[in-house]
């Protein structure tokens, strides 16, 4: 008996759409949010009309073949879904707040042609400071990345409940209180694009120092982060701050292959084989760095970057420049004073003069109720002890530093040190 | 166009201690905000100070409680407010930065909440 054979697909075939589709998604879904957002004026329709989109995409994509611009056909198709719901609710929709947009009034999809890129007003909009912190990087996952909610949940170790609940409120706080859908006006430009690259640099810590579960690093956060930094980029050119993170980001996250060893714990910057750095990145970074130094004076993300730089150019751990870090560290601290830097800053000194010196400088934080519960502090100041023989108060800070970090990889790290100093310990 | 009640907090005890220089200095800067703002400006008022306010609360038992005192008792008093009517939140943040505070101590502060 012979199996009829299936007719031949006239396009591409499912597989190749599927793949198209999951291309577009990871490219082009900010763009197409953002551009039906002008047309709907409400996040959860263009939200659904692009969902839509991506579902005809599937369909259309695998039969008549994939357009030679798949985000105008997306837009254009999530566009046109928006229209027709539009004008079947009008008469519900008069009641329906909308977001605060220019006044000239986007009322249809254009014709493919020239779309025009709107993803600033999305990522301004989701970013804007009147959100609470959380939730920016929750909308900003969740619109800009285009993570499902369940996904958004997962990055940020929440029940999806919750993340459903903070993406709804956050929702209704741009609607309720009209944060508007747009550029900020020059004035504002510089405090608003921090806020933005708060964000980012926010979604690239917790990525990087997980700072709960079972890994240290989560790297599809990374991987988010150094998408919006390099989407960041592109749309604000000129930027020296955006340049900064970027660079940052790159710098920060070319010694990933070197920050675990084989068994998945954590190597110290000390330690870590800089010949397995990404040396492209680093390149790339250094670049960025130069260009983000240009601004007089410089921000803080052009000086954390140039930290970060010092770093990666040291041939070796004894070669850092550590008398260069204190003093980007100094200059930082002027611009943004933030305990976390202040303890960098001190370990920092320990490097450049010292052990003494270095837990002279963190006892200067110890009253800093932020760094209470942070447990780097402890760290270093085991670490400095240590270096100092006090081994028996090394071991307490170390035992502090274990009360406050639930990441399982940091746990581990630190009762080996705590082993080891008990094994030296002379009785 | 939509309507946001600023609410300015800020410190009474220095208010109380300033002498009539300095709180003329502030009646004629709320005078230049209210003559640059006149567009947007609603309503507004310059309250008394906190202990002349009165709180009635419910009493549990379908009664009323009257207290003497703020509802909320903080160094950071409610001191008046302004309703205003511009086109969107950063419109409405622009308009409650050029608000003038008393003493630029650094301790005051400007809630802005949208109005229905």
């Amino acid at each position: 008996m012979s199996v009829p054979a299936d007719p031949p697909p006239r396009g591409p075939g499912q597989a190749a759409a599927a793949r198209a589709v999951a291309e577009a998604h990871r490219g082009q879904w900010a763009f197409v949010l953002a551009a039906t957002v002008r047309v709907t004026r409400d996040l959860d329709l263009a939200e659904e009309c692009v969902q839509d989109a991506y579902t005809k995409a599937l369909v259309a994509w695998a039969s008549t073949g994939i357009p030679a611009r798949p985000g105008a056909w997306l837009t254009t198709t999530a566009r046109n879904r928006a229209v027709d719901v539009i004008r079947r609710d009008a008469f519900f929709r008069t009641a329906l707040p909308l977001l605060a947009d220019d006044d000239e009034t986007v009322t249809g999809p254009a014709d493919g042609e020239d779309i025009p890129d709107e993803r600033l007003r999305l990522i301004f909009t989701c970013c804007h400071p009147a959100l609470a912190p959380q939730d920016r990087v929750a909308l900003t996952l969740r619109l800009v990345c285009g993570l499902t909610t369940a996904e958004t949940a997962r990055a940020f170790l929440v029940a999806e409940t919750a993340m459903a609940a903070r993406i709804t409120r956050a929702k209704k706080k741009i609607t309720a209180a009209r944060i508007p859908y747009r550029i900020p006006d020059s004035g504002d430009l510089p405090e608003r694009i921090d806020a933005v690259l708060t964000v980012v640099d926010l979604l690239f810590t917790t990525g990087h120092v997980a700072p709960e579960g079972p890994a240290l690093l989560r790297t599809e956060l990374i991987a988010r982060a150094a998408g919006l930094a390099r989407m960041l980029g592109e749309l604000l050119p000129g930027d020296a701050e955006v340049a900064g993170l970027r660079a940052l980001v790159l710098l920060t996250d070319a010694r990933r292959p070197a920050r675990l060893d084989a068994e998945g714990a954590p190597v110290l910057l000390a330690d870590q084989d800089r010949g397995r750095w990404d040396r492209a990145a680093i390149a790339e970074g250094l670049l960025l760095v130069r260009r983000a130094l240009r601004r007089r004076p410089p921000g803080p993300f052009a000086l954390r970057a140039a930290i970060a730089a010092v770093h990666a150019e040291a041939p070796t751990w004894e070669a850092t420049d550590w008398p260069e870090i204190v003093g980007l560290y100094d200059l930082l601290l002027r611009r943004r004073p933030t305990p976390v830097a202040a303890l960098n800053r001190a370990v920092a000194v320990g490097f450049a003069h010292g052990p003494a010196a270095g837990l002279a400088a963190l006892s200067d934080l110890a009253e800093e109720p932020r760094l209470a519960g942070y447990p780097y502090a402890s760290v270093a100041r085991g670490e400095f002890l240590h270096r100092l023989g006090r081994r028996a108060a090394a071991g307490s800070a170390y035992r502090q530093a274990l009360q406050h970090t639930s990441n399982a990889v940091e746990r581990d790290f630190l009762l080996t040190r705590i082993a080891a100093l008990d094994a030296e310990q002379p009785c | 166009m939509a309507r946001y009640l600023l609410l300015i907090h800020d410190n009474e005890a220095d208010y109380e201690a300033a002498d009539d220089a300095a709180r003329r200095a502030l009646d004629e800067a709320h005078a230049a905000f209210d003559r640059e703002h006149k567009d947007a400006i609603v309503a507004s008022e310059h309250l008394q100070q906190t202990s002349t306010a009165t709180v009635v609360r419910e009493d549990g038992a379908g009664g009323h409680l009257v207290t003497d005192g703020p509802y909320a008792e903080t160094k950071e008093a409610l001191g008046g407010y302004y309703v205003i009517d511009v086109s969107d939140l950063d419109a409405a943040l622009a308009v409650a930065k050029r608000l003038p505070f008393f003493g630029g101590t650094g301790e005051a502060a400007v809630e802005v909440r949208p109005l229905h």
